[in-house]
């Protein structure tokens, strides 16, 4: 309430000419930020829209009846799609939940070096490393396959996941570590009923992420997966591309919803504690 | 690793009774924990890296060879500079949104504005660029909404309205996706500074736009710096909106790259194109070294 008091002073305060500068200018923004978006929503739900037509002649359903379709491809690729995300998170925080431990609470003598190459596939153009990986998983047969799509991805969201994970442990109160070995527990009970529980929220951010990217990826799907792994975004490019806007916008919307869910519950998981630990 | 790490780990092996003996199988435990994480960037990325500039220089017979360079100059030579051209121009558009965005966040006088647009901007932040490039192809068409909003407001006549999906396209989709980007970064490092100096500088009749870039901007130049530089490489490898946008020559590194491959099986030239690539990537990290030194010793 106290929020909507000071802009009532604030609004008395500034002429009126000024505010409606500063609506119409947050209007203009509202159009760049929503607008394209609105455009693609469009197109989702067009049957006919033709050149000169400010709004599509006719909208319906009929693509989106055929995206659905029981034999339709998308439901294929969002099922590929999924299914690559969980193993790549799986894969990726089975080896980054010990590193990101070993990071956030053991003694490591080039703890900021080993950071910082972690750091190296965000910081480097990936084209290259895709590049040459699908050549080397074309001479070992991993080139389309779904297996050599999760190895891609999980080495890139090994990165944020490594990142996270730190945190999210070294937001644990070491007393309470300190307190249940003083009380017997083994190290690795410690862990498993003090350390990981606390650490739990944290996680499953790293977790979401990684799905996410491995969700949208397009590059090294585009490299490693063809001919025969179609995940979600091959699947819309290639709608794109054939000229089936209406595919290609339902195929986009589809990939939007689980980004927009995870931007509005983002900070449940990832707390201000946990963020503050980043790169520490 | 720092002095309260330390501290309770000493704590804890006198605890626990442990000798040092014991301490340095503890620290052959951590690098065991992290060697699997380590072997997985090094395998799927340091060697792919590394193969890269090997094969780049690699002749028919295995010789060392410039000629991959020579025919991707003369090829892509006008490619390299489109690429280079469009990364600077989004990267300095981006720079300069952000800091107005994040400057308002800071110091808007309007709590109600500053609201909606903390709410509005991070919009395209999730939002993937397979979809951003699909967004703008729709959105920048001859038949986009674009089109007819400045149609409809009058000022363009509708036998003049063109599509934007040319260079122009490319920026527009990597300005709206990363400029979110670097404003959070930004807001967020202007959210943690002291606020004496903003008011001290507001008390003796700065205006706003004064005290933002005198005042608030040397301070966050790191943040701004990082997160430019991060944007910078990602725009330099992104694949899909260039290929979705502008497929056509003049385009892109990526999409010669990609047109390397899938149509020639040309892996060398493939490889000395990302080589250029990455040269062009490290001279933005060279330049943020160069700042952040700069700032250091200061």
């Amino acid at each position: 309430m106290s929020a909507i008091g000071t802009s009532m002073n604030a609004g008395a305060a500034s002429s009126w000419p000024r505010m409606f500068g500063i609506a119409l200018l947050l209007a203009l923004f509202a159009f760049v930020i929503f607008g394209p978006l609105a455009n693609l929503f469009l197109w989702a739900f067009a049957e006919k829209w033709y050149f000169p037509s400010k709004l599509p002649q006719e909208f319906g359903f009929t693509f989106w009846a055929r995206v659905f379709a029981p034999r339709g491809n998308a439901l294929t690729s969002l099922g590929t799609s999924i299914w690559i995300a969980l193993l790549t998170v799986l894969m990726s925080l089975i080896v980054a939940i010990p590193a990101g431990y070993a990071l956030a609470r053991l003694r490591l003598r080039w703890r900021s070096l080993i950071l910082l190459a972690f750091l190296l596939p965000q910081a480097v153009p990936n084209l290259p490393v895709y590049v040459n990986i699908a050549r080397v998983f074309y001479e070992i047969g991993l080139n389309g396959t779904i297996l050599g799509v999760v190895l891609v991805h999980a080495a890139h969201g090994l990165v944020l996941a490594v990142w996270i994970a730190s945190a999210a442990f070294a937001s644990v109160d070491v007393s309470l570590e300190e307190a249940a070995r003083n009380i017997g527990a083994s190290p690795w009970t410690c862990f498993r009923t003090v350390t990981l529980p606390l650490a739990a929220p944290g996680l499953i951010a790293s977790a979401i992420f990684v799905f996410l990217e491995s969700l949208d990826e397009f590059t090294g799907t585009y490299f490693v997966g063809v001919p025969d792994v179609t995940t979600l975004p091959l699947l819309m490019f290639n709608a794109s591309m054939g000229g089936n806007y209406q595919i290609a916008s339902i195929t986009a919307l589809l990939l939007l919803v689980p980004s927009i869910a995870f931007m509005l519950v983002v900070e449940r998981f990832l707390k201000a504690d946990v963020l503050a630990m980043v790169g520490r | 690793m720092s002095r309260a790490d330390s501290r309770s780990l000493a704590r804890n092996c006198a605890v626990l009774g442990m000798t040092k003996s014991d301490a340095t199988v503890g620290a052959w435990r951590a690098y065991a924990l992290v060697g699997p994480a380590l072997a997985v960037i090094a395998v799927f990325f340091v060697l792919p890296l590394a193969m890269s500039a090997v094969l780049a220089f690699r002749g028919k017979t295995g010789e060392f060879t410039l000629e991959h360079f020579d025919k991707s100059w003369d090829l892509y030579r006008t490619d390299l500079m489109f690429t280079i051209g469009i990364v600077l121009l989004s990267t300095v558009l981006i720079g300069v949104v952000a800091i107005v965005i994040a400057g308002y966040l800071t110091l808007g006088e309007n709590p109600r504005a500053v609201a909606v647009l903390r709410w509005l901007y991070r919009w395209p932040l999730f939002i993937p660029f397979i979809v951003t490039g699909q967004v703008m192809r729709t959105f920048l068409a001859k038949n986009g909404m674009l089109n007819h909003v400045l149609i409809g407001a009058g000022w363009v006549e509708p036998l003049a309205a063109q599509s934007v999906l040319d260079w122009r396209g490319i920026v527009v989709a990597f300005v709206w996706k990363q400029a979110p980007f670097v404003t959070l970064l930004l807001a967020g490092a202007m959210a943690s500074l002291e606020t004496q100096h903003i008011e001290a500088a507001r008390n003796l009749g700065a205006p706003r736009w004064r005290v933002l870039i005198d005042v608030i901007l040397p301070q966050v130049r790191g943040t701004l710096l990082v997160g430019l530089v991060l944007s910078f490489v990602t725009m330099l490898s992104v694949l899909s909106v260039p290929l979705m946008i502008n497929p056509n020559s003049p385009t892109m590194m990526t999409v010669d790259v990609a047109y390397r491959i899938n149509t020639h099986g040309d892996y060398a030239v493939a490889n000395a194109l990302c080589l250029m690539s990455l040269v062009v990537a490290g001279f933005g990290a060279w330049f943020y070294l160069r700042h952040s030194a700069r700032s250091f010793s200061q």
